[in-house]
Formats: C-alpha cells, structure tokens, sequence
C-alpha cells in the first residue's frame, strides 16, 4: 500500500517556513511552525478539521498573509512579497483545490487554456491545443476536453483541476483535500495520479488530507499537524508509532470502520 | 466593593454599539474607495482584455434590448396618456411631444434603463463574482497568476459603463415611439411632425448630461455588482446577499446621483 520512494534532493530545500503564525481574531490557527520540503518530495500534512491545513498552504501560495514567521519558496520570501514577485512566484506553484474550483462557465479546454494564454504570450494555436492534450492525457481525461465542468463526475473534475495546474509546467504542487468527498476507488486513482505527476513533471508537493489511505500512498514525509503546530514528522509508520493519544485516535478512527 | 472593581478591571471594555456601527461604516467606505482606485488603476494597464470586454458589452446591452424596448415602450405610452388630461384642461395638447420629450430625455431614459439594469445586470454579475468567490474560482485565477481583477472586475465594470448609456439613448428613443402611438391615436398627428416637435426644445446640454449621467449610473452598477460579488461571504447564502444587496445599493446610488447631476446640470441652463 505503501509509496515506492522517489529519489528527492535532502540537500534542496523548496520551501522552507520558519516561526510560522496565523490568527484569525482571538483563533490561534498556526503557533510558529517550521516545516522544510525538499525537492521531488511529497510532503503530506495531516490534521483534523480546522486545524489550520489549508491556511498553511494558503499562505504558501500568497492567498493568506502569514501574522508571523518566515515562509520562503523557491528562494522567495513569501511575507511581504510584491505583487509583481509574487505573480512569478505562483507561476511555479500548482494549486489544487478541494473542490476543484473549475471555471463553470467554461470547457474542459477552456478551463486549461485560461492559465496557459495569459501566462505564456505569443503561443501558437497548435502550441496551445498540444499543451493541453499532453496534460490531458497525463490525468488520462482526453475525451472530455469539450464538456462543462458540470457535466464531469467529481474524481473527473479534481484531475482536471489538476491538469490546469500542471499546464505550467509548476516545481511545487499543493494539493488541498485531494480525495474528499471521493468514493475509494476514486481516492486510490487520485493517489496514483499524485505519485504519477510527481515522477512525471519532478513535482514537490504538499498535499493536505486527514485521509489516511491517502497519507500512506503519496506520502515520503508525514507531518501531523495538532494544536497549531506539528507535532509529529516523519515517515508515516514512525509517525503513528506514539502513544500519543491525539494521534492514535487518529488513526484508529481512520482505520477502525 | 472591592470584589465589583476587581470584576469590572477584569471585563473588556465594551465599544457602544453606535461607535461600532461608525467605525465599520468608515471602514467599508474605505474598502469601496479602494476597490474603485484598484479598478482605474488596473483598467488601463495591460493586458488588455478585448474579447472579455466585448462578450460583457454583449451580455449587457443586447441581451437587454428586448427588456429596455418593452419597457421604454411602456414609459412613453403611459406618460403621454397620464399628461394628457392635465394639459387637455388648458388646451395644451399640441405641447405633449415636447413635454413628454423633456421629460424623457432629461430624466426617464437614464434613469428607468439604470433601474432595469440595476436589476438584470447587476443582480447578475453580483451573484456571478460571489459563486465564483465561494467556489474558489477567483482564488484559482489568482494562484495560476493571472488577473482576476482584471478579467473580472473591470472588464464587468467598463462593459456597464459603456453598454448603459447606449442603451439609454435607445430607451429614449424608443419612449418616443410609445409616445406617439398616444398622440396619433388621439389627434393624427404625423411622425414626421410629432418628431420635429419632439426634438424642438432639446438642447445640446439635454443631450450631454443625459448620456453623462446615464454613463455614471452604468459605472455604478458595474461597480456595485463587482464590489459586493468579489466581497461575497461564504456559502450559498452569501452569494444571494450579494445578489441581492448588489441591486438595492445600485439602485439607492443611482437615485441619490440623479439628484445630483439633476443639481448640476441645473445651474448650467
């Protein structure tokens, strides 16, 4: 069940957070913490619900302005980043959202070309349509490229928003709740995607999920995220072999249906 | 005693509701006013989305048309049959095309297109901008590097601006022709004369401050719209309050704009 591990760089740190802090109002979300990716890695952050996952990544990709720390990506320093910096920097980071968050009022190829046409000027229409068939073939979706997004199952459309981030060609790769609300079957062909794109594109990648199923198949680190601050970090076997009982319980319940 | 000063030391100091209720008020007035320096400073800056500003002017000024015709129709036919009582008093028919025409140019046109598009429009584009906030479309534009603000906002807004006073006109025009079926019904009139009598008392300033205000009511609502959609809160509930609070905020700024440039344009004649 376990991933085949990929050969990441230690000696490579893409993003590096230190002392990281968020609040909103009196919530404390994130209590100063330090995390390191390296490149090619997976890195997968697990949590409960609302303890502060996608904040993380949100801060990552400058949708969230850190209160505190230091939070560098690819040798920029995200906190107090320029517009224009920060407009470069995100054309080298992939975001996934939790649900999808596919243009609806637009194709399949439309939804791809977006990113493609106003980040990359002068390409040609045959540039344009081989891009987005090589990133549609790469989450195996070709034939859909003239439906609606409504008209896509929901495993469809998270490998859609998938292949609009990698139409950049992005170095990182959040992934925010990749297999909620999937059925199993779903989750494992989302998994295998995750583990595809990062040997095919040589992605790091955070990805942000409480599914263990999940944790366990993507995952060369695992950082448990409690209480606003990681408290476990490793491989996914170490991590569970506490006796902590946040995070036994954890387990258990993700196991013990 | 001592226990009641240890207990009130303890309590935050509560802010009255009323000086709450300011402090917010200003804070929002500031976000608006930030928000419109964002769009005049976006809006002419490249890139330039030409075919976006196209499919917008499209979606506001002709899907409109059908809507503006039949009730641009309506407004004449109604307030030339309404005046004629009035001025049959006095023996004063001869003068409705020129008091409908005045009536129409200077006040109608503008404004009962602003209020339709207020409605159709800015309902419309408020409740598209707060699905796309809540659904984190606008978040995924802004992640892959491009413009949502651009694409989105101004784009919504310029359209509006333009599309609202030629429609307007349009409305106006078309008043014209409700008005007439009034008075060749009741007197024959021709077209030909009732038209030159329509005409007759509009000046240039009618026609500049007419399509002036008409362009300042099409940048309100294109404003408004964008505004309360982009500011969405979360959930399905949120996008119906930005829909919704869209059309009400419009419409109140257009009224109170109106008595404005009525003002203006008053001291000018």
């Amino acid at each position: 069940m376990g991933k085949q591990h990929h050969a990441i760089d230690y000696n490579e740190k893409v993003i590096s957070i230190k002392g990281l802090t968020k609040s909103f109002g009196s919530y404390h979300v994130l209590r100063g913490i330090d995390l390191d990716l390296f490149k090619n890695e997976n890195l997968v952050v697990l949590g409960r619900s609302g303890t502060g996952k996608s904040v993380l990544i949100k801060i990552i990709s400058g949708l969230l302005r850190a209160d505190v720390g230091q939070v560098s990506v690819l040798g920029n320093e995200v906190v107090g980043i320029s517009t224009r910096d920060l407009q470069e920097l995100r054309r080298r980071i992939g975001f996934s959202f939790q649900n999808s968050a596919l243009y609806d009022s637009m194709t399949v190829r439309k939804n791809l070309e977006f990113p493609l046409v106003r980040n990359q000027k002068n390409l040609k229409r045959k540039e344009i349509d081989s891009m987005v068939e090589r990133v549609l073939e790469a989450v195996g979706l070709k034939q859909t490229i003239n439906q609606m997004p409504a008209e896509l199952s929901g495993g469809q459309r998270k490998r859609i928003g998938i292949a609009r981030t990698l139409i950049l060609r992005p170095e990182i790769m959040l992934y925010d709740e990749p297999t909620a609300g999937l059925d199993p079957i779903t989750s494992m062909e989302i998994n295998n995607l995750i583990n595809s794109v990062q040997e095919r594109f040589n992605t790091s990648s955070i990805i942000i999920t409480h599914d263990l199923t999940c944790a366990k198949a993507v995952g060369d680190r695992v950082a448990m995220l409690l209480d606003g601050q990681f408290q476990r970090q490793g491989a996914f076997e170490e991590v569970f072999d506490t006796d902590d009982v946040r995070v036994k319980q954890f387990y258990d319940y993700n196991f013990t249906d | 005693m001592d226990q009641q000063n240890s207990t009130s030391a303890e309590l935050p100091k509560a802010e009255p509701s009323i000086f709450k209720g300011f402090k917010q008020f200003f804070i929002d007035v500031y976000d608006v006013f930030r928000f419109i320096f964002r769009f005049f400073k976006e809006v002419f800056a490249p890139p330039y989305e030409f075919r976006e500003l196209i499919k917008q002017c499209w979606e506001v000024g002709v899907r409109s048309l059908l809507l503006i015709t039949v009730t641009g129709f309506i407004v004449g036919l109604i307030f030339t049959k309404q005046s004629r009582p009035s001025l049959l008093q006095f023996g004063a028919t001869s003068w409705i095309p020129s008091l409908v025409s005045i009536a129409i140019m200077r006040a109608l046109a503008p404004l009962v297109t602003a209020l339709i598009s207020a409605g159709r429009v800015g309902s419309s584009i408020g409740a598209e901008l707060g699905s796309m906030r809540v659904t984190e479309q606008i978040d995924a534009m802004e992640v892959s590097g491009t413009h949502p603000f651009k694409y989105l906002v101004c784009m919504r807004t310029l359209a509006t601006t333009i599309a609202i006073p030629l429609l307007s006109v349009y409305n106006g025009l078309i008043a014209m022709l409700g008005g007439y079926l009034n008075v060749y019904v009741n007197e024959g009139t021709s077209f030909t004369t009732y038209v030159q009598q329509f005409f007759q008392p509009l000046g240039y300033i009618d026609f500049f401050s007419s399509l002036a205000k008409a362009t300042i009511f099409g940048f309100t609502i294109g404003i408004v719209g964008s505004y309360k959609g982009w500011n969405s809160s979360s959930g399905t509930a949120g996008v119906g309050k930005a829909a919704n609070s869209a059309v009400v905020t419009a419409m109140f700024l257009v009224f109170i704009e109106e008595v404005i440039i009525v003002q203006i344009t008053g001291w000018f004649r």
